[in-house]
């Protein structure tokens, strides 16, 4: 009982903090680095307990982001959908790469989920963003096994405790 | 996507469900996004939301402002004593140039006596401290820590020490986001100090520039050029910096030039910012004038409370 409480409230509690991280200021010259931290946390919960994780959960994850975002209702809402219905798709052979091939499939994941928001951004009319908008795919890949390990870390130590 | 519990998926499964709800959600998105586009739902849930957003905001903030703390807090001594110094000098310039500025506003109101002006150019200002958290580092928005209860109302130009920041675009009712001079989609009309010559700057998506699109190819331009806003359109108060002119090429067909400009505010590390209240301008044409003619003051006394246009000029 104690165990399902400590799991749940980490599970919301990583999918928090993942829209807080996202608000997270950087140095201006890292600030096009910044990953997409929702996506990252969506993917690994994706990835380790897809019991709990569907698209709905995508989107309405995606519409608090927006939301705190403030830039267009639905529009990272979309994103994370497309994202995670990938993801969920692909699962069973995503589960079993080594990390620098899962890495590789983040990346992915990732790119298309920029030629997303640069469809959804043409189609409201802003300007075609400049070259360093494809930096931050790739810095979510090489933070992707730290995220992951972190994260699996914490569910096994909250796994050992109670068990 | 149908799962089933214990992990039985089969390695290239495809459900035709699966991709139905994905479809479905997809649509749902898209038409959320047309009727917020449309009629701009998300301020409004965003103020209904706005509970929860702004502790969020704050809390979002909080790391930055903790290492600004820590900055102050484990600061050296010299750095201080330093940084005193320095701030006493720019404030011993700033009253001098104050007290020279005092001596021609009051030049300047005699002379509007004189003129028989009525409206003055008060500037009713009030500080907001920026909120350091980053929406989306491919749009330039900053947030401040004053909102609607504050007084705080969209449209609202937001200015620093140096120049024009940008103005507010959405009021929560204690925060407030500001879109800045350099967001692609901004645009602030400006004149250029040394020509009188009038022109609109725009933000660019690479950022912290600005544009000028489409100058007459023959209009006297030179790179070092100071923008000063014009105060067309009312939204800007006339006459703040803008930005120095960086560089000026002629665009591809030949016909036009288009310059680059470098704003005058300190957007990337503003910390606190002036809200102004008072618009300079009116929006939209101005008023009818008075009838031209000597000051009411200086009119013969036996005619001035027969003509109806001095009972016109009072405020």
């Amino acid at each position: 009982m104690n165990r399902l409480r400590a799991r749940r409230a980490m599970f919301w509690g990583s999918l928090l903090l993942s829209l807080l991280l996202m608000l997270v200021p950087l140095p201006v010259t890292l600030l096009p680095l910044k990953p997409y931290w929702p996506a990252l946390v969506l993917l690994y919960w994706t990835l380790e307990a897809p019991e709990h994780v569907g698209i709905g959960l995508a989107f309405a994850v995606g519409l608090g982001a927006d939301l705190l975002d403030g830039a267009l209702l639905g529009e990272q809402a979309l994103r994370l959908t497309v994202l995670v219905f990938l993801a969920l798709r692909f699962r069973s052979r995503l589960r079993f790469f080594p990390m620098w091939q899962q890495a590789l499939a983040v990346l992915a994941l990732l790119l298309n989920d920029r030629v997303l928001l640069l469809a959804v951004r043409l189609f409201a009319g802003d300007p075609w963003p400049p070259a360093t908008y494809w930096l931050a795919p790739f810095a979510g890949a090489l933070l992707w096994p730290f995220v992951f390990l972190l994260l699996d870390d914490l569910r096994a130590r909250l796994r050992v405790r109670d068990g | 996507m149908a799962l089933s519990r214990d992990g039985s998926t089969s390695l290239f499964s495809d459900s035709p469900a699966g991709t139905l709800r994905l479809l479905m959600y997809i649509a749902l998105a898209a038409v959320l996004m047309v009727l917020d586009h449309r009629n701009d739902w998300l301020q409004q849930a965003r103020y209904a939301s706005a509970l929860v957003i702004e502790p969020v905001y704050r809390l979002a903030g909080l790391p930055s402002a903790g290492v600004e703390a820590a900055r102050t807090a484990f600061a050296d001594r010299s750095r201080l004593i330093e940084d005193n110094r320095r701030l006493r000098a720019a404030l011993l310039m700033a009253n001098a140039r104050l007290n020279r500025m005092a001596a021609v506003d009051q030049q300047n109101q005699r002379l509007k006596r004189l003129l028989d002006v009525q409206r003055t150019l008060g500037m009713n200002a009030q500080l907001a401290r920026v909120i350091d958290i980053d929406l989306d580092p491919f749009r330039h928005r900053i947030v401040l820590n004053a909102g609607r209860r504050q007084g705080v109302r969209p449209g609202q130009a937001v200015i620093d020490a140096r120049g024009i920041v940008g103005q507010v675009v959405e009021a929560l009712p204690d925060t407030s986001v500001v879109l800045l001079i350099t967001d692609p989609s901004h645009a602030i009309p400006v004149t250029v100090a040394r020509t009188g010559l009038r022109a609109i700057a725009d933000g660019s998506a690479a950022g912290d520039r600005l544009e000028l699109p489409n100058v007459p190819i023959s209009a006297d331009l030179r790179v070092g050029d100071q923008l000063l806003s014009s105060g067309l359109g009312g939204r800007f108060p006339a006459g703040f910096p803008v930005g120095t002119v960086t560089a000026v090429r002629p665009d591809r067909s030949g016909m036009y030039a288009r310059a680059w400009a470098r704003p005058a505010a300190d957007l990337g590390r503003v910390s606190e910012v002036l809200l102004l209240h008072d618009l300079a301008d009116p929006v939209g044409p101005p008023a009818p004038a008075p009838a031209a003619g000597p000051p009411a003051s200086l009119k013969p006394a036996a005619t001035a409370p027969a003509a109806p246009r001095s009972a016109g000029a009072a405020p």
